[in-house]
């Protein structure tokens, strides 16, 4: 009951201070994620700061602490976390057009969720759609369906869809099935097929927020970050591209963020003709792309870097040989 | 009592007190399934890294034997109850094979899907936290509801046989094997009350296990029917898992025919006959079985989406699942035709090597349901770790596999040895069985 009525408060809260705060964000030049609940009365720091709302006025709200954006900061546990944050609808944007494969996302993704070098909870594809095209990069995280796949076939409630647009996996529930893997029509799960890396955080802290410790023998993927948007930052793939090709955000705040530019969703995904990859098939997914137009680089920058062998991968999809599916 | 009759009689030397050779058998299947014990240990302990699945093909042959497997199962199931339910004579000798088959095949089959579980010990969740919109669920429902009544019809069948080995005079058989007859058959005297009510029972399971079978074998298709994956994503799958099911059903019964046959020398109870016929029906399975693999992938090439292409290409491909595939359309499709269906190659041991290769093919075939599209994302895989792009079976998969099919050779071995693997009862009992199942209302009757 405590727990329906503090919702009902938050949304509330929400409701009335949506417009403020989310004015407020595009005042300071943050992300949107860092929107502070209001509710929150404990992590506020006391002191008052003047922003700037849509409408043009300034105003006065409570400074937030540094450390907390969101009420409770500390990510919830087991299945707390199936709430999901009140009043959020979390959304990405990947342009295309700024992508070099530069692999710095997977880097910082990997990094900060302890996983093993050869775990990857977004990838960068190389995509060619057709004998004429030119082919592009393709970042792939988890593309948190508002009708997901994965969900519907668990069998045991382990992966389940949260009321701010986020698909998790509760580790300490999967059973290993594998069944939501062949669900994805994304690819994006991972199963944790060896005992992974030592982790610094103890099982008693895990949740389904932070994903970590990782467990063996359950499936993993893209968690979207939550827990770093309760701090106020963005995921670990956005702030690791160097490009800025990513962004963060909500959508009833209608902003994203890439760290260093904070948009309009709508109006960023109407200019630019945002699309969703294989939205044909029904998933609904909460990541969009920017089509890769006037890019920043060709693609050939892109395989600068890498191996013999994945190169050789690659040059099938040059040459257009692999079939594509887009 | 008249229970105990010459065929029993003579039937029964087969389950007096082992030979040497006989416990060298068993011995020798218990270490083939203790083998599998150690692999399975193995892959709790190092986790399933120690098996050829990954990323993109996360289910591999478990999957595959599990669908083959259970398939055996369901078929067992319809062939027997159907016989029983349609009276036919001279089925009778059969329907224990049947039976068994159903039921060594549930036990040794069901486990294979546990075996691609990352997290064995939380099994018990499937149970705690079961979600109805899992097609995993449904299986688990089905799956568990089809080996209660599938026990319970191969016990029921079995009480009068174990009537007649009680009331047997001069059975050369430990004491507390006697014991266990007499226990089993649940005080059965073949009275005329009796006798009604067991014949009733035997006629509500088989009603009950008919549809279920075809229910069950159903949901199992749509593990792979409810994905969006090209290749799995068909609207034939039902249907077309029950037909494969019956086909690879009625093969294997008529190899486990010959094996007894040969073995205990029954030539005199499994007969020519029973061959010609059995074959008459793979014949006609051999046909259906066409007609759906044809207008399955005959729609899938027709449109040539290019995921679809994709998936076609490799099943057309030497190089990768090119000669699979052709092994399992000719086994499957031409060779029974023209080694059944034509008269002038048509025998006993024809019909029966026919067969193996019927079900080695249709094993196949799950293989290449399960497998190649898994490989086959819609975003292609641009990995360049090998095993991530191809599965290949590692030797826990292999070892697994090997064993359950020991421990269904030993199901079988020691069933034999525990009731006469020909129905006594029922093929002595014409008369009684042979009551039609409706009672047309007739002047004077």
């Amino acid at each position: 009951m405590d727990k329906t009525e503090d919702n009902k408060k938050n949304r509330r809260n929400f409701l009335k201070n949506g417009l403020t705060v989310g004015g407020s964000m595009l005042a300071m030049g943050m992300g949107p994620a860092i929107a502070r609940d209001s509710s929150g009365e404990g992590q506020s720091s006391g002191e008052k700061i003047k922003v700037l709302t849509t409408e043009g006025k300034v105003i006065e709200v409570d400074k937030p602490k540094d450390d907390c954006k969101i009420d409770p900061c500390e990510p919830p546990k087991g299945n707390a976390a199936r709430q999901g944050i009140p009043g959020r609808s979390f959304v990405m944007v990947i342009d295309l057009a700024k992508c070099k494969n530069a692999r710095k996302c997977i880097e910082g993704c990997q990094k900060g969720h302890n996983l093993s070098p050869d775990q990857e909870w977004l990838n960068v594809y190389l995509m060619k759609d057709h004998e004429e095209g030119e082919p592009y990069w393709f970042p792939r995280q988890c593309f948190h369906c508002d009708i997901p796949p994965c969900v519907k076939v668990c069998p045991v409630g382990a992966t389940y869809k949260r009321q701010d647009n986020i698909v998790l996996v509760d580790s300490d529930r999967c059973i290993g099935c594998k069944f939501c893997m062949t669900a994805c029509p994304y690819s994006v799960r991972i199963f944790n097929w060896k005992k992974p890396p030592e982790s610094d955080v103890s099982r008693e802290d895990y949740s389904p927020e932070s994903s970590v410790p990782a467990q063996i023998g359950v499936v993993s993927k893209c968690d979207f970050c939550p827990d770093r948007s309760r701090e106020g930052k963005l995921p670990y793939c956005v702030n690791g591209c160097p490009m800025g090709a990513i962004y963060f955000g909500d959508k009833n705040e209608d902003a994203v963020s890439n760290g260093t530019e904070t948009l309009r969703f709508r109006q960023l995904i109407k200019d630019r003709v945002g699309y969703r990859y294989l939205d044909e098939l029904g998933t609904e997914p909460n990541v969009y792309y920017l089509p890769p137009v006037e890019r920043m680089f060709d693609y050939e920058s892109g395989l600068n870097d890498l191996s013999e062998e994945k190169k050789k991968v690659y040059e099938n999809i040059i040459k257009g040989e692999h079939p594509q599916s887009n | 009592m008249e229970n105990s009759s010459d065929l029993m009689k003579k039937l029964a030397r087969n389950l007096e007190t082992p030979s040497r050779q006989w416990y060298a058998w068993v011995t020798f299947l218990s270490i083939i399934v203790l083998f599998g014990v150690y692999a399975l240990v193995r892959q709790i302990q190092e986790g399933q890294i120690i098996t050829g699945m990954r990323d993109n093909a996360v289910w591999g042959i478990y999957t595959a034997n599990f669908i083959f497997f259970m398939g055996l199962s369901y078929a067992g199931a319809l062939v027997s109850c159907s016989f029983q339910l349609l009276r036919i004579q001279w089925a009778k000798p059969l329907l224990r094979i049947a039976e068994l088959i159903t039921v060594s095949t549930l036990i040794v089959g069901a486990p294979y899907i546990l075996f691609c579980l990352g997290r064995l010990d939380r099994i018990h969740y499937l149970l705690m936290y079961g979600r109805i919109q899992s097609p995993i669920t449904w299986d688990v429902i089905a799956i568990s509801t089809d080996l209660i009544f599938c026990i319970g019809f191969l016990y029921f069948t079995h009480i009068r046989d174990f009537a007649k080995l009680r009331d047997l005079q001069g059975l050369k058989v430990a004491k507390w094997r006697k014991k266990m007859y007499a226990i089993l058959a649940l005080n059965y005297r073949g009275t005329p009350l009796q006798k009604k009510y067991l014949h009733q029972a035997h006629d509500i399971m088989a009603a009950i296990i008919i549809p279920t079978a075809v229910i069950a074998y159903s949901l199992l298709s749509w593990l792979f029917g409810m994905s969006l994956k090209p290749g799995w994503h068909s609207t034939i799958f039902g249907p077309y898992f029950v037909v494969t099911a019956a086909y690879s059903g009625v093969a294997l019964l008529i190899i486990i025919m010959w094996l007894y046959r040969k073995s205990r020398k029954l030539e005199d109870y499994i007969t020519n006959k029973h061959f010609n016929y059995m074959a008459f029906g793979l014949v006609l399975l051999t046909m259906a079985y066409g007609y759906f693999t044809f207008s399955e992938y005959i729609t899938d090439w027709y449109n040539q989406t290019s995921q679809m292409s994709a998936l076609l290409g490799k099943f057309t491909d030497m190089s990768q699942y090119g000669a699979l595939q052709l092994f399992h359309v000719l086994f499957t499709m031409f060779v029974p035709l023209i080694i059944i269906g034509l008269p002038w190659f048509r025998s006993i041991n024809s019909i029966t090597l026919v067969s193996l290769f019927i079900v080695i093919a249709l094993w196949v075939k799950r293989y290449l349901i399960v497998v190649p599209p898994l490989e086959t994302p819609f975003i292609p895989i641009q990995d360049v770790r090998p095993e991530f792009v191809q599965y290949s079976m590692s030797w826990v998969e292999i070892t697994l596999t090997v064993s359950g099919l020991a421990l269904i050779v030993l199901i079988f071995t020691i069933a034999s040895k525990i009731a006469p693997i020909i129905p006594v009862a029922e093929v002595e009992d014409v008369e009684d069985s042979a009551k039609p199942i409706i009672r047309f209302q007739t002047k004077g009757a």
